[in-house]
């Protein structure tokens, strides 16, 4: 479908821990055409702050046309958004990027989530029909993990060791012996490249949700690269688009 | 009602463009306007071979601006030729493709490249702040701006407008001397350098440290520019630099510019360059201008 920029209404904001918010949006054919681990872009209503910040689909509402979005307050244009109330209007783009492949149904996926990555593997746990074991990272406070029960066993692990494994990711996926046919991925780069090299070292496929400093969030601005493996077609160099080529990528496609 | 207006013996439809790196080839955009309700399509920098750009990150958002540095990555003049130019052949548009280098020989090869192509104009970087080689090397100095003009000029089939930097003391100065070089035309301004630091992380916000700033920050200084330059020289100005509204591009007009080039003001609203061109003609009808002539450089 035609991507578009629209004015759309908020259905409701919820904090969700410190910094973090969960909005739902009334985006009608967006959120009917959007999958998961597409985003899309919000606008602030500050005429000073141009770009759109790009933020993850955490879930679809497809009968009622919303999506919702999780984000954390990281500057001004996001503590804007998390201000907005049910009724306010919010100018949004969308849908954008290439998300998550489907998995077939007899295999088992190993969804992991770091930090704010959490949000869009919610969306991609509902969607898929395979067998799903999630892994959900935090710094300390731990939101949103009720939500992906439904969908599969979910394992936790915090830096500080408060609920769940001690430890990073890994560190779960490791201490609960996971294994499963395709890992899919999101959250900081540190975590992504252990992820890229465990999946590797495991001979097992896997897919990263990737995010860098957008400006234009279609692929024309040339600002959120990544580097590629191999020369990519549209660059005829080894850089790829985040916004538009990604965010979702192969693994063994990127060079983190 | 006439929108039309003529640089360098092309007519373009109305005096709204892109500015260069802002819309790619214009296709992603293409999904949001119709290019041929536009003047022209300005294409990102090509080079003659690939160039890679910049490491990220490449942009920073700043108050009523941004920054970048991509460094102008680009897949060079073959995939150009083959993909660019023959995607924007579909519209009723003029083809206006900015060239970059970092040798008069590499801006040369390119130039000469494009000479058999359905191209209308060209646009020669000679003022890009982000690049080490070429780009703005070749723009800060009236002796190396009448240089690089001749020598692209020399092998140019399509008339050449230079496309000037702030990043000077006296930009007429360089102007005068793109014209003496046998210039078609002058464009201005490419970005003033800037810098911004991130006090969380305690370094650049740019890996690039500098970058180039745009947005209607600058719009003030670029209008100021562009009005001191076309009453310096006699080639057609085309102006441009944090153009976000009708009433902006018709502050340029009204200093002097012939065409605008809309750049960042597309990554905040997708539609801009056409809702300008629309408001131009609505602006027109309003008050009751029959040729959009009449307003190029009605202020002085």
């Amino acid at each position: 479908m035609a991507k578009e920029k629209k004015t759309a209404l908020v259905k409701s904001q919820e904090r969700l821990g410190d910094n973090v918010f969960s909005m739902w949006i009334q985006a009608g054919d967006m959120a009917q055409e959007a999958g998961p681990g597409q985003f899309i872009s919000v606008y602030s209503k500050d005429g000073a702050r141009l770009l759109p910040r790009p933020i993850s689909i955490c879930q679809l509402n497809r009968d009622s046309g919303e999506l919702r979005i999780v984000y954390r307050v990281a500057g001004e244009g996001t503590r804007e958004f998390s201000r907005y109330q049910a009724g306010d209007e919010v100018e949004i783009l969308g849908p954008l990027g290439n998300g998550f492949p489907q998995v077939s149904p007899e295999k088992t996926a190993l969804l992991v989530g770091g930090g704010i990555g959490i949000p869009p593997m919610l969306e991609l746990a509902g969607s898929l029909s395979c067998t799903k074991l999630i892994v959900l990272g935090y710094r300390d406070q731990v939101f949103m993990a009720g939500e992906f029960e439904p969908y599969g066993k979910v394992y936790i692990a915090t830096e500080d060791g408060s609920v769940g494994t001690k430890g990073n990711v890994l560190d779960a996926v490791r201490e609960q012996g996971l294994t499963a046919d395709v890992i899919m991925a999101c959250g900081p780069v540190p975590m992504l490249r252990g992820v890229k090299s465990h999946a590797h070292a495991q001979g097992i496929e896997c897919y990263l949700s990737l995010e860098e400093k957008m400006a234009c969030g279609v692929g024309a601005c040339l600002a959120c690269v990544c580097s590629t493996k191999d020369v990519d077609s549209h660059s005829n160099v080894r850089n790829a688009r985040i916004c538009k080529d990604g965010p979702v990528f192969r693994a063994k496609e990127v060079e983190l | 009602m006439n929108t039309a207006v003529t640089i360098a013996g092309v007519e373009l439809k109305n005096p709204v463009m892109t500015a260069s790196g802002t819309f790619g080839s214009g296709q992603e955009y293409g999904e949001f306007v119709d290019l041929s309700l536009l003047g022209a399509v300005v294409t990102k920098g090509v080079s003659n071979v690939p160039w890679p750009g910049n490491p990220t990150p490449r942009i920073a958002e700043t108050y009523g601006g941004m920054l970048n540095a991509i460094g102008l990555q680009n897949p060079g003049i073959d995939v150009f030729v083959k993909r660019d130019i023959p995607y924007l052949k579909q519209f009723d548009t003029k083809i206006i493709v900015n060239v970059c280098g970092k040798t008069a020989e590499d801006y040369i090869e390119v130039v000469e490249r494009l000479g058999d192509e359905p191209v209308d104009l060209l646009e020669i970087n000679i003022s890009c702040p982000n690049v080490k080689e070429g780009g703005i090397a070749f723009g800060q100095n009236p002796k190396a701006v009448e240089a690089i003009t001749r020598d692209v000029k020399g092998h140019a089939k399509q008339p050449v407008i230079m496309k000037l930097s702030p990043n000077v003391t006296d930009i007429t100065e360089m102007a005068r001397a793109a014209q003496e070089g046998g210039a078609d035309a002058v464009s201005l301004i490419n970005t003033l350098t800037g810098m911004k630091i991130d006090v969380n992380k305690r370094t650049f916000a740019l890996a690039n440290q500098t970058g180039g700033l745009s947005g209607p920050a600058i719009k003030p200084v670029a209008v100021r520019m562009v009005y001191q330059t076309a009453q310096a020289v006699k080639v057609p100005v085309i102006g441009m630099g944090g153009i976000m509204t009708t009433e902006d591009a018709l502050e340029f007009i009204l200093a002097g510019a012939a065409a605008v080039s809309v750049g960042t003001a597309n990554f905040h609203n997708p539609y801009a360059t056409a809702d300008i061109a629309k408001g131009i003609q609505e602006y027109m009808a309003a008050h009751k201008i029959e040729d959009i002539r009449e307003l190029i450089g009605a202020v002085k």
